[in-house]
Protein backbone atom coordinates (compact mmCIF):
# COMPACT_ATOMS: atom_id res chain seq x y z
CA UNK A 1 0.00 0.00 0.00
CA UNK A 2 1.15 3.48 -0.80
CA UNK A 3 0.83 6.52 1.41
CA UNK A 4 -2.39 7.73 -0.25
CA UNK A 5 -4.04 4.31 0.11
CA UNK A 6 -3.11 4.07 3.79
CA UNK A 7 -4.46 7.56 4.36
CA UNK A 8 -7.76 6.63 2.67
CA UNK A 9 -7.84 3.46 4.77
CA UNK A 10 -7.47 5.42 8.01
CA UNK A 11 -10.05 7.99 6.92
CA UNK A 12 -12.51 5.24 6.00
CA UNK A 13 -12.04 3.39 9.28
CA UNK A 14 -12.12 6.31 11.71
CA UNK A 15 -13.56 9.25 9.77
CA UNK A 16 -11.66 12.05 8.09
CA UNK A 17 -11.50 14.15 11.28
CA UNK A 18 -8.91 11.81 12.86
CA UNK A 19 -6.30 13.12 10.40
CA UNK A 20 -5.42 16.62 11.53
CA UNK A 21 -3.14 17.31 8.58
CA UNK A 22 -1.36 15.46 5.82
CA UNK A 23 2.09 16.08 4.42
CA UNK A 24 2.31 13.97 1.30
CA UNK A 25 4.96 15.89 -0.61
CA UNK A 26 7.77 15.42 1.90
CA UNK A 27 10.63 13.09 1.18
CA UNK A 28 9.03 10.92 3.83
CA UNK A 29 5.28 11.71 3.91
CA UNK A 30 3.47 11.68 7.23
CA UNK A 31 0.06 12.05 8.83
CA UNK A 32 -0.66 14.17 11.88
CA UNK A 33 -3.28 12.42 13.97
CA UNK A 34 -5.60 13.52 16.75
CA UNK A 35 -3.64 12.88 19.94
CA UNK A 36 -6.41 11.21 21.94
CA UNK A 37 -7.28 8.76 19.14
CA UNK A 38 -3.68 7.72 18.38
CA UNK A 39 -3.82 4.40 20.24
CA UNK A 40 -6.97 3.07 18.53
CA UNK A 41 -5.68 4.04 15.06
CA UNK A 42 -2.37 2.33 15.79
CA UNK A 43 -4.12 -0.79 17.06
CA UNK A 44 -6.17 -1.01 13.85
CA UNK A 45 -3.09 -0.41 11.67
CA UNK A 46 -1.33 -3.18 13.57
CA UNK A 47 -4.17 -5.72 13.54
CA UNK A 48 -5.89 -5.22 10.19
CA UNK A 49 -4.78 -7.69 7.53
CA UNK A 50 -4.75 -4.98 4.88
CA UNK A 51 -2.08 -2.91 6.61
CA UNK A 52 -0.45 -5.21 9.21
CA UNK A 53 2.15 -2.79 10.59
CA UNK A 54 3.79 -5.37 12.83
CA UNK A 55 7.01 -3.45 13.46
CA UNK A 56 7.48 -0.11 15.18
CA UNK A 57 10.82 1.12 13.83
CA UNK A 58 11.22 4.07 16.17
CA UNK A 59 9.49 6.51 18.45
CA UNK A 60 10.95 10.01 18.60
CA UNK A 61 10.13 12.91 20.89
CA UNK A 62 10.78 16.44 19.61
CA UNK A 63 10.72 19.69 21.53
CA UNK A 64 9.97 22.60 19.22
CA UNK A 65 11.02 25.12 21.83
CA UNK A 66 9.22 27.71 23.96
CA UNK A 67 8.50 30.02 20.97
CA UNK A 68 6.64 27.36 19.03
CA UNK A 69 5.05 26.07 22.23
CA UNK A 70 4.56 22.53 20.93
CA UNK A 71 6.08 19.09 21.26
CA UNK A 72 5.83 16.24 18.79
CA UNK A 73 6.00 12.47 18.99
CA UNK A 74 6.86 10.72 15.75
CA UNK A 75 6.07 7.05 15.10
CA UNK A 76 7.71 5.18 12.23
CA UNK A 77 5.76 2.05 11.37
CA UNK A 78 6.87 -0.75 9.10
CA UNK A 79 5.13 -3.86 7.85
CA UNK A 80 7.52 -6.75 7.39
CA UNK A 81 5.22 -8.93 5.16
CA UNK A 82 3.96 -6.06 2.95
CA UNK A 83 7.20 -4.02 3.05
CA UNK A 84 5.47 -0.68 3.41
CA UNK A 85 6.16 2.25 5.71
CA UNK A 86 4.09 4.88 7.46
CA UNK A 87 5.10 7.86 9.52
CA UNK A 88 2.62 9.15 12.09
CA UNK A 89 2.90 12.28 14.19
CA UNK A 90 1.05 13.79 17.11
CA UNK A 91 1.54 17.39 18.22
CA UNK A 92 0.82 18.41 21.81
CA UNK A 93 1.08 21.77 23.61
CA UNK A 94 4.34 22.25 25.45
CA UNK A 95 3.27 23.15 29.05
CA UNK A 96 6.70 24.07 30.36
CA UNK A 97 5.85 25.91 33.58
CA UNK A 98 5.30 24.00 36.77
CA UNK A 99 1.64 24.93 37.21
CA UNK A 100 0.68 23.55 33.83
CA UNK A 101 0.26 19.85 33.32
CA UNK A 102 3.00 17.85 31.64
CA UNK A 103 2.11 17.09 27.96
CA UNK A 104 0.33 13.77 27.64
CA UNK A 105 0.13 11.29 24.76
CA UNK A 106 -1.61 7.88 24.85
CA UNK A 107 0.78 4.96 25.02
CA UNK A 108 1.20 2.38 22.26
CA UNK A 109 3.29 0.04 24.40
CA UNK A 110 0.43 -2.50 24.60
CA UNK A 111 0.51 -2.75 20.77
CA UNK A 112 4.28 -2.84 20.23
CA UNK A 113 6.34 -3.90 23.24
CA UNK A 114 9.32 -1.99 21.86
CA UNK A 115 7.49 1.27 22.59
CA UNK A 116 7.77 0.58 26.32
CA UNK A 117 11.38 1.67 26.77
CA UNK A 118 11.29 4.24 23.96
CA UNK A 119 8.40 6.04 25.62
CA UNK A 120 10.26 5.93 28.93
CA UNK A 121 13.27 7.51 27.23
CA UNK A 122 11.09 10.28 25.76
CA UNK A 123 9.60 10.87 29.19
CA UNK A 124 13.07 11.01 30.74
CA UNK A 125 14.74 13.35 28.25
CA UNK A 126 11.94 15.46 26.75
CA UNK A 127 9.24 15.22 29.39
CA UNK A 128 6.16 13.86 27.65
CA UNK A 129 3.93 11.65 29.80
CA UNK A 130 2.48 8.56 28.14
CA UNK A 131 -0.97 7.81 29.49
CA UNK A 132 -1.68 4.18 30.55
CA UNK A 133 2.00 3.25 30.21
CA UNK A 134 2.66 0.28 32.56
CA UNK A 135 5.92 1.67 34.04
CA UNK A 136 6.37 5.41 33.49
CA UNK A 137 9.77 5.96 35.16
CA UNK A 138 13.03 7.58 34.08
CA UNK A 139 15.22 5.15 32.16
CA UNK A 140 18.62 6.88 31.67
CA UNK A 141 18.98 9.70 34.19
CA UNK A 142 19.12 9.03 37.91
CA UNK A 143 15.71 8.55 39.49
CA UNK A 144 15.92 11.78 41.50
CA UNK A 145 17.22 13.91 38.63
CA UNK A 146 15.54 17.28 38.18
CA UNK A 147 14.13 18.34 34.82
CA UNK A 148 14.17 16.86 31.33
CA UNK A 149 17.61 17.48 29.76
CA UNK A 150 16.72 17.60 26.05
CA UNK A 151 14.14 20.36 26.44
CA UNK A 152 15.20 23.54 24.70
CA UNK A 153 14.92 25.63 27.87
CA UNK A 154 16.61 23.08 30.16
CA UNK A 155 18.81 24.52 32.91
CA UNK A 156 21.36 22.39 34.78
CA UNK A 157 20.83 21.96 38.48
CA UNK A 158 23.68 23.38 40.58
CA UNK A 159 24.30 20.36 42.79
CA UNK A 160 23.41 16.69 42.63
CA UNK A 161 23.96 14.75 45.89
CA UNK A 162 26.50 17.38 46.94
CA UNK A 163 28.46 17.19 43.68
CA UNK A 164 28.75 20.39 41.71
CA UNK A 165 27.22 19.90 38.28
CA UNK A 166 28.40 22.78 35.99
CA UNK A 167 31.97 22.99 34.77
CA UNK A 168 32.93 26.61 35.57
CA UNK A 169 36.68 27.08 36.09
CA UNK A 170 37.09 23.61 37.48
CA UNK A 171 40.90 23.52 37.45
CA UNK A 172 41.12 26.78 39.34
CA UNK A 173 39.56 25.05 42.34
CA UNK A 174 40.82 21.49 42.00
CA UNK A 175 44.36 22.46 42.99
CA UNK A 176 45.84 21.77 39.56
CA UNK A 177 47.45 24.91 38.26
CA UNK A 178 49.04 23.49 35.14
CA UNK A 179 52.65 22.64 34.53
CA UNK A 180 54.98 25.47 35.61
CA UNK A 181 56.30 27.50 32.73
CA UNK A 182 60.09 27.41 32.64
CA UNK A 183 61.94 30.09 30.72
CA UNK A 184 65.25 28.80 29.52
CA UNK A 185 66.50 31.65 27.39
CA UNK A 186 67.02 35.33 27.94
CA UNK A 187 64.23 37.80 28.18
CA UNK A 188 64.53 38.89 24.56
CA UNK A 189 65.65 35.80 22.63
CA UNK A 190 65.09 37.27 19.16
CA UNK A 191 66.61 40.67 19.68
CA UNK A 192 67.62 42.71 16.70
CA UNK A 193 71.40 42.47 16.54
CA UNK A 194 71.88 44.78 13.58
CA UNK A 195 73.32 48.13 14.17
CA UNK A 196 70.77 50.81 13.95
CA UNK A 197 71.43 54.27 12.65
CA UNK A 198 71.27 56.86 15.33
CA UNK A 199 68.20 58.91 15.14
CA UNK B 1 78.89 -27.72 43.18
CA UNK B 2 81.11 -24.94 44.23
CA UNK B 3 78.75 -22.04 44.80
CA UNK B 4 80.32 -19.10 46.60
CA UNK B 5 77.97 -18.79 49.56
CA UNK B 6 79.16 -15.36 50.52
CA UNK B 7 77.79 -13.85 47.29
CA UNK B 8 74.24 -15.28 47.25
CA UNK B 9 73.14 -13.52 50.40
CA UNK B 10 71.73 -16.76 51.80
CA UNK B 11 71.54 -16.61 55.55
CA UNK B 12 72.72 -13.07 55.40
CA UNK B 13 71.32 -10.00 57.02
CA UNK B 14 69.71 -7.12 55.19
CA UNK B 15 69.74 -3.77 56.90
CA UNK B 16 67.14 -1.32 55.70
CA UNK B 17 64.77 1.31 56.93
CA UNK B 18 61.29 0.17 57.93
CA UNK B 19 59.88 2.93 55.73
CA UNK B 20 61.72 1.60 52.73
CA UNK B 21 60.61 -1.96 53.40
CA UNK B 22 56.94 -1.04 53.80
CA UNK B 23 56.95 1.27 50.80
CA UNK B 24 58.71 -1.33 48.68
CA UNK B 25 56.14 -3.94 49.69
CA UNK B 26 53.27 -1.61 48.89
CA UNK B 27 54.48 -0.24 45.61
CA UNK B 28 55.39 -3.61 44.18
CA UNK B 29 52.03 -5.21 44.94
CA UNK B 30 49.50 -2.59 43.93
CA UNK B 31 46.20 -4.43 43.57
CA UNK B 32 43.70 -2.39 41.56
CA UNK B 33 39.98 -2.92 41.78
CA UNK B 34 38.55 -4.72 38.76
CA UNK B 35 36.40 -1.81 37.72
CA UNK B 36 35.85 -0.05 34.42
CA UNK B 37 33.30 2.48 33.25
CA UNK B 38 33.74 3.15 29.53
CA UNK B 39 36.14 2.86 26.60
CA UNK B 40 39.17 3.64 28.82
CA UNK B 41 38.48 0.30 30.47
CA UNK B 42 39.26 -1.40 27.14
CA UNK B 43 42.73 0.14 27.19
CA UNK B 44 43.03 -0.81 30.86
CA UNK B 45 42.18 -4.42 30.01
CA UNK B 46 44.74 -4.25 27.22
CA UNK B 47 47.30 -3.14 29.79
CA UNK B 48 46.38 -6.08 32.03
CA UNK B 49 46.61 -8.59 29.20
CA UNK B 50 49.72 -10.31 27.95
CA UNK B 51 50.80 -7.62 25.49
CA UNK B 52 51.61 -5.09 28.18
CA UNK B 53 51.39 -7.45 31.16
CA UNK B 54 50.84 -5.26 34.21
CA UNK B 55 51.42 -8.43 36.21
CA UNK B 56 55.18 -7.87 35.95
CA UNK B 57 54.71 -4.76 38.13
CA UNK B 58 52.79 -6.83 40.68
CA UNK B 59 49.55 -5.24 39.51
CA UNK B 60 46.78 -7.82 39.63
CA UNK B 61 43.09 -6.83 39.53
CA UNK B 62 41.06 -7.85 42.55
CA UNK B 63 37.35 -8.56 42.52
CA UNK B 64 36.51 -6.70 45.70
CA UNK B 65 37.17 -3.15 46.91
CA UNK B 66 38.03 -4.57 50.33
CA UNK B 67 41.06 -6.34 48.85
CA UNK B 68 42.26 -3.49 46.64
CA UNK B 69 44.87 -0.80 47.10
CA UNK B 70 44.20 1.38 44.08
CA UNK B 71 41.10 2.33 42.15
CA UNK B 72 41.52 3.09 38.44
CA UNK B 73 38.62 5.32 37.44
CA UNK B 74 38.68 4.25 33.79
CA UNK B 75 35.97 6.10 31.91
CA UNK B 76 33.13 8.57 32.04
CA UNK B 77 31.72 9.06 35.53
CA UNK B 78 28.02 9.84 35.24
CA UNK B 79 26.00 11.26 38.09
CA UNK B 80 24.15 7.98 38.31
CA UNK B 81 27.49 6.20 38.83
CA UNK B 82 28.93 8.89 41.14
CA UNK B 83 27.27 7.52 44.27
CA UNK B 84 28.56 4.03 43.47
CA UNK B 85 32.11 5.27 42.82
CA UNK B 86 32.11 7.07 46.14
CA UNK B 87 30.79 4.03 47.98
CA UNK B 88 33.38 1.74 46.37
CA UNK B 89 36.14 4.17 47.37
CA UNK B 90 34.86 4.23 50.94
CA UNK B 91 34.89 0.42 51.04
CA UNK B 92 38.60 0.28 50.21
CA UNK B 93 41.01 -0.09 53.14
CA UNK B 94 43.77 2.42 53.83
CA UNK B 95 46.25 3.07 52.35
CA UNK B 96 44.27 3.60 49.17
CA UNK B 97 45.10 5.41 45.97
CA UNK B 98 43.13 6.64 42.99
CA UNK B 99 44.29 6.86 39.39
CA UNK B 100 42.02 8.96 37.21
CA UNK B 101 42.36 7.52 33.72
CA UNK B 102 41.36 9.55 30.69
CA UNK B 103 39.93 12.96 29.96
CA UNK B 104 36.39 12.13 31.08
CA UNK B 105 37.32 11.28 34.63
CA UNK B 106 40.01 13.99 34.76
CA UNK B 107 37.78 16.91 33.87
CA UNK B 108 34.65 15.76 32.02
CA UNK B 109 36.45 15.42 28.70
CA UNK B 110 34.27 15.97 25.62
CA UNK B 111 31.23 16.28 27.88
CA UNK B 112 32.60 19.28 29.78
CA UNK B 113 30.12 21.82 28.43
CA UNK B 114 26.93 20.13 27.25
CA UNK B 115 27.11 16.81 29.07
CA UNK B 116 24.38 17.28 31.65
CA UNK B 117 24.92 13.72 32.92
CA UNK B 118 28.72 13.70 33.42
CA UNK B 119 30.60 14.57 36.60
CA UNK B 120 33.16 17.17 35.50
CA UNK B 121 36.11 15.37 37.01
CA UNK B 122 36.09 12.45 39.44
CA UNK B 123 38.04 14.65 41.89
CA UNK B 124 34.70 16.23 42.73
CA UNK B 125 33.82 12.95 44.42
CA UNK B 126 37.04 11.32 45.65
CA UNK B 127 40.67 12.49 46.04
CA UNK B 128 42.84 11.62 43.05
CA UNK B 129 46.56 10.82 43.22
CA UNK B 130 47.53 10.49 39.58
CA UNK B 131 45.83 11.91 36.49
CA UNK B 132 46.52 10.03 33.25
CA UNK B 133 45.66 12.20 30.23
CA UNK B 134 44.40 10.82 26.95
CA UNK B 135 41.18 9.91 25.22
CA UNK B 136 41.57 7.06 25.84
CA UNK B 137 45.17 6.82 27.13
CA UNK B 138 47.25 4.07 25.60
CA UNK B 139 48.35 1.23 27.88
CA UNK B 140 51.83 2.81 27.99
CA UNK B 141 50.27 5.94 29.49
CA UNK B 142 48.49 3.89 32.16
CA UNK B 143 51.77 2.15 32.97
CA UNK B 144 53.32 5.60 33.22
CA UNK B 145 50.60 6.53 35.68
CA UNK B 146 51.40 3.48 37.79
CA UNK B 147 55.11 4.33 37.76
CA UNK B 148 54.22 7.84 38.93
CA UNK B 149 52.07 6.36 41.70
CA UNK B 150 54.98 4.15 42.72
CA UNK B 151 57.13 7.25 43.03
CA UNK B 152 54.47 8.83 45.26
CA UNK B 153 54.36 5.75 47.49
CA UNK B 154 58.15 5.66 47.66
CA UNK B 155 58.13 9.10 49.33
CA UNK B 156 55.80 8.03 52.14
CA UNK B 157 56.81 7.47 55.76
CA UNK B 158 54.96 5.73 58.57
CA UNK B 159 55.73 8.58 60.93
CA UNK B 160 53.41 10.78 58.89
CA UNK B 161 50.77 8.50 57.37
CA UNK B 162 49.01 10.16 54.51
CA UNK B 163 45.51 9.30 55.68
CA UNK B 164 46.09 10.96 59.04
CA UNK B 165 47.59 13.97 57.35
CA UNK B 166 44.54 14.31 55.14
CA UNK B 167 42.22 14.18 58.13
CA UNK B 168 44.37 16.76 59.93
CA UNK B 169 44.39 19.00 56.85
CA UNK B 170 40.61 18.77 56.66
CA UNK B 171 40.35 19.83 60.30
CA UNK B 172 42.75 22.69 59.77
CA UNK B 173 40.51 23.88 56.96
CA UNK B 174 37.62 24.04 59.36
CA UNK B 175 39.82 26.09 61.68
CA UNK B 176 39.50 23.89 64.77
CA UNK B 177 42.25 23.87 67.38
CA UNK B 178 43.27 20.83 69.38
CA UNK B 179 40.87 21.31 72.30
CA UNK B 180 37.92 21.76 69.99
CA UNK B 181 38.87 18.56 68.26
CA UNK B 182 38.58 16.66 71.52
CA UNK B 183 35.34 18.43 72.39
CA UNK B 184 33.68 17.60 69.09
CA UNK B 185 34.68 13.96 69.61
CA UNK B 186 35.26 12.97 66.04
CA UNK B 187 36.87 9.73 67.19
CA UNK B 188 34.96 8.91 70.38
CA UNK B 189 36.24 5.33 70.45
CA UNK B 190 39.78 6.51 71.10
CA UNK B 191 38.88 9.03 73.78
CA UNK B 192 36.48 6.72 75.57
CA UNK B 193 39.04 3.97 75.83
CA UNK B 194 41.65 6.41 77.05
CA UNK B 195 39.33 7.73 79.72
CA UNK B 196 38.14 4.25 80.69
CA UNK B 197 34.51 5.12 80.04
CA UNK B 198 33.82 2.17 77.81
CA UNK B 199 33.05 -0.19 80.71
CA UNK B 200 29.59 1.14 81.50
CA UNK B 201 27.25 -1.84 80.90
CA UNK B 202 24.05 0.21 81.17
CA UNK B 203 24.57 1.92 77.82
CA UNK B 204 24.62 -0.08 74.64
CA UNK B 205 27.71 0.31 72.53
CA UNK B 206 26.10 2.12 69.67
CA UNK B 207 25.02 4.96 71.93
CA UNK B 208 28.55 5.53 73.09
CA UNK B 209 30.03 5.16 69.66
CA UNK B 210 28.27 7.10 66.99
CA UNK B 211 30.67 5.54 64.48
CA UNK B 212 29.42 2.01 65.19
Amino acid sequence: MHFGEIKDFVAAQFGAEVIVSEHANNLQPYLVLQTERLAEVCLELHDNEATYFDFLSSVTGIDNGPEAGTMEVVYNLYSIPYDHHLMLKVIVPRNSTSEQLIPTVPTVSHIWRTADWQEREIFDLVGILFKDHPDMRRILCAADWKGHPLRKDYKLQDYYHGIKVPYDNHNEYSGFRGEPVQLISSEDPFGDKREKPEA
Amino acid sequence: MNIPQDKTGEGGVIVTKLDDLLNWARLTSLFPMGFGLACCAIEMMGAYASGYDLDRFGIIPRASPRQSDVMIVAGTVTFKMADRVRRLYEQMPEPRYVISMGSCSNCGGPYWEHGYHVVKGVDRIIPVDVYVPGCPPRPEALIGGFLRLQEIIRQETIREPRAVQQIMAKRMEKGMNNEELIMTNEEPRMTNEELGMNNDPSKPDDQQNPIV
